[in-house]
């Protein structure tokens, strides 16, 4: 496998040099910090950041990955902002764990407010060590030299010297990142503008190769065998000595180029092509222990028995992520080495996966993971990786193992359902007096008010869930909003008070106000008057350093189908870096944030998921797609927050007072649609 | 049989009853077009047959023998690419880009029958192709700004 060392001299540089990066790079790699989660320091020197070469090509290391939040051009923009030079220059290796520094993974909104001020430090120690290294060669003063793409000018412009040229002058294993030289957010000249999508080309022309394209010679297709239900097992058939499963793999075996694998009760096929593939796992006669589990019907009492003292209790499905590309790996054993592509937001987690599976020292794996198909949370775990590394090994090949969409439906993992309940109580003035918030399973993110209230108590009770649950988009936040949100608007009509001035009423957090006003101001709050047949809701609030509020309109038709006709929503998480591709961020989590909350659902029984397939589970498609306006407020004096997740909060919450605002219905279930039209 | 694809003709030996995205992913390393559910609902496998949009993943690919396949790889000319391409750049029209390939084929498809569809002939012809990033609106106003490019160009010379 290339080691940095081969990557660093592919790229050209002083090899000196570049080998004491390495070996630097590698001490810090084995280090006494096994890396199996948290708490592992990140690297504080330039070059395990930054490579500058002889011909002044600029690569810039992350092991942050690209999902579609845009991230590649967002930390693009953040080096070049303080190399002085255009973006084009620039180019960014990504998640590659043979290449990166360590990273716990991409998640929770933590790119922009941790990952870019790293590369922000970085790229601007090394320009002020490049300007120094040529002020010195001039025997200048240092402030008396300009920067321009790349190039070092003295003031009196009678000596210039590219990047490349200086940047071997300098011993970066030993130059450690100083915060003190960043650009502030008002200086910016590359970040705070649009920018786009830097490699649209490859993507438009279908060039750039996602894990699921990528393809080795000699490279065979993989297929696992999977249980008909959660939890069933293969019957045993344990001998004295040892345990075998009562499996046929005659039928299977004899398909000319297919090797059935097993290891345990794995069982998994590879050969040729996909077809023969799936012709091959058709014919594995597998018996199987299955056992009863519980049902879509009883999954809110398995969750929360009735409480009569509650005043209202909001309910939540279970929803799939649904990323376009489901989880791909192709795996490659060299020798005691494995190499393997694939999509996930976590390659040094799904490493440590991989180095527990085969129980071999995480030095000898490398993950790469190619810009992937998105993940919107969904594509923390290694499984798909590990099933491709066990069929290589058996196989003697490299492996292909693309889930099927029905496999990504029911084998990976989803949003958690739950139950939150709330109990309140308001002053004669409308101000809140009493807050009593329970969230039962789904989670604990955005689970604090914003709103002013002395009396409160605000819980998050772990419950086992039924099925395989885990992170999405925007956590729990969505769920607490929309109980929140809805909660709010009943007390708003209970006060007798608009919507707006009841949460203005309540609400002291400047940011907060500042999104409301925003929002409702370019969406014509004051003067939308709803109808039985056309309803306006609003909603705020914040999570992760971002503060959003969005206005819905609904139109209700005969059939009592809801259509989302406009959408505003008012954003702001700091110093913005890339408008349009911000708003984009918006615009997505919108458009999400409808399927969940109008019709996306996992119907499940007895251990099954019984709508694993796209035309069976709705998401959102061109017809959802309302009119949508973002509003975004640049706070160049707060430093920059992610944007990917939290716009979504507000989206299901706004829908559902909007629909209750022109029919009376409130709807305490997500989705809305079902319960809606029951 | 004999697959022409961006107007190159390759003899393969495979079954005909095999989906054409297989063909060509595998095969033929045409990986532009994507696997996304493999019953035809989501459009990300979208193809060319002789103009006409198709799913890939549910099509034999001996029923497409002989015919003009156009995928991804074929539609820019040289380095100038058609006009939706250029657009969907410009429109920032993408996330995370997996179903761009198949709503650009769509588009051009679409645009090819009717080069003056308003934009509800437009959302109602691109339903089939999920973008669950939720880039929708710049999909339609990126198609939007390339039929209008398309049209003040006369581009009947375009692939596909």
């Amino acid at each position: 496998m290339p080691s940095r060392r081969e990557f660093l001299h592919s790229l050209g540089g002083g090899l000196l040099l570049l080998w004491s990066a390495t070996d630097l790079l590698e001490a810090q790699e084995s280090g006494g910090n096994r890396r199996r989660g948290g708490g592992n320091a990140l690297p504080d020197n330039v070059s395990a950041w930054l490579h500058i070469a002889p011909d002044g090509k600029i690569t810039a290391f992350t092991g942050k990955v690209e999902v579609g939040q845009n991230i590649r051009t967002s930390l693009t923009q953040a080096v070049a902002d303080e190399l002085r030079v255009q973006p084009s220059s620039v180019q960014l290796v990504m998640g590659d764990t043979g290449l990166t520094p360590w990273d716990m993974g991409t998640f929770g909104s933590r790119t922009t407010p941790t990952m870019a001020p790293v590369m922000r430090k970085m790229a601007a120690t090394a320009r002020e060590q490049l300007i120094a290294a040529a002020a010195k060669s001039w025997q200048v003063d240092p402030k008396s030299v300009t920067v321009t793409d790349g190039r070092i000018h003295n003031g009196s412009a009678t000596h210039s010297a590219g990047y490349g040229e200086l940047a071997t002058q300098i011993d970066w294993v030993h130059v450690v990142g100083d915060a003190n030289c960043v650009t502030p957010a008002a200086n910016w000249q590359v970040a705070g503008h649009n920018l786009a999508k830097v490699n649209a080309r490859e993507i438009v022309t279908g060039r750039h190769k996602y894990a699921s394209d990528h393809k080795l010679p000699g490279m065979l297709y993989g297929r696992v065998l999977r249980p008909p239900s959660f939890g069933a097992r293969l019957t045993a058939a344990s001998t004295y000595q040892s345990t075998s499963y009562q499996i046929d793999i005659t039928g299977a075996s004899a398909i000319p180029g297919v090797t059935v694998v097993s290891d345990g009760d794995f069982f998994g096929i590879t050969a040729p092509d996909e077809q023969i593939a799936a012709k091959a796992l058709a014919a594995l006669k597998p018996k199987w222990e299955e056992k009863q589990q519980i049902s879509e019907g009883e999954l809110f009492g398995f969750i929360k028995k009735d409480d009569a003292s509650t005043s209202a209790r909001y309910t939540i499905s279970y929803i799939a992520h649904v990323p376009l590309e489901p989880r791909a790996a192709v795996a490659n054993w060299e020798g005691d080495k494995l190499t393997v592509w694939t999509g996930t937001q976590r390659p040094f987690g799904v490493r440590s996966e991989l180095a527990s599976a085969f129980k071999m020292p995480e030095e000898q794996i490398r993950i790469i993971m190619p810009d992937t198909g998105s993940a919107y949370g969904g594509k923390h775990s290694g499984e798909c990786a590990i099933e491709a590394a066990r069929l290589a090994k058996a196989a003697g090949k490299p492996v292909k193992l693309i889930w099927t969409r029905e496999e990504e439906f029911t084998w990976a993992y989803l949003r958690p359902a739950g139950v939150i309940e709330i109990n309140s109580a308001l002053n004669t003035d409308g101000s809140l007096s009493s807050w009593q918030f329970h969230n039962y399973m789904s989670g604990p993110s955005g689970l604090p008010t914003p709103y002013e209230v002395a009396d409160k108590h605000e819980q998050y009770h772990e419950v086992d869930s039924p099925l395989r649950q885990g992170s999405y988009r925007g956590l729990a936040a969505t769920a607490n909003h929309f109980a929140r949100e809805s909660h709010m608007d009943d007390l708003a009509a209970k006060a007798g008070m608009d919507p707006l001035a009841f949460r203005l009423r309540n609400l002291q957090n400047p940011r907060v106000k500042a999104v409301l006003a925003a929002a409702t101001e370019r969406f014509g709050w004051s003067k939308a008057q709803s109808t039985k047949t056309t309803g306006f809701g609003l909603a705020c609030g914040l999570e992760k350093g971002g503060y959003v509020a969005g206005c819905a309109e609904v139109e209700i038709d005969p059939n009592r189908d809801i259509h989302v006709k406009r959408v505003v929503v008012a954003w702001e998480c700091g110093a913005i870096v890339n408008p349009k591709h911000l708003e984009n961020q918006v615009e997505g989590a919108i458009m999400m944030g409808i399927g969940g909350a109008l019709f996306e659902a996992i119907h499940f029984s007895n251990g099954r998921i019984l709508n694993p397939h796209l035309a069976q589970y709705r998401v959102p498609r061109f017809s959802d797609a309302p009119r949508i306006e973002v509003v975004l407020l640049d706070r160049k004096d707060i430093p920059s927050a992610g944007a990917g997740e939290t716009p979504i909060v507000c989206i299901a919450p706004a829908i559902g007072n909007a629909i209750f605002a022109a029919t009376g219905s409130r709807i305490r279930s997500m989705p809305m649609l079902p319960a809606f039209q029951a | 049989m004999d697959l022409v694809i961006n107007g190159q003709r390759t003899r393969v030996s495979v079954d005909p009853e095999r989906p054409l995205l297989f063909i060509l992913r595998n095969e033929l390393d045409y990986t532009g077009a994507k696997y996304g559910c493999g019953e035809g609902q989501c459009g990300a496998c979208t193809v060319l047959i002789d103009g006409v949009a198709k799913r890939s993943c549910v099509t034999p690919a001996g029923s497409v023998a002989g015919k003009e396949i156009t995928t991804i790889e074929g539609l820019a000319d040289g380095d100038r690419l058609h006009p939706i391409q250029q657009a969907f750049i410009e429109c920032d029209a993408m996330q995370c880009g997996y179903c761009t390939p198949g709503m650009i084929l769509s588009s051009v498809a679409l645009l090819r029958k009717n080069p003056n569809a308003s934009e509800s002939q437009i959302r109602e012809g691109m339903q089939g192709n999920v973008c669950r990033c939720g880039t929708y609106n710049r999909i339609l106003e990126a198609i939007e700004k390339a039929r209008h490019t398309m049209l003040s160009e006369g581009q009947e010379n375009h692939r596909a």
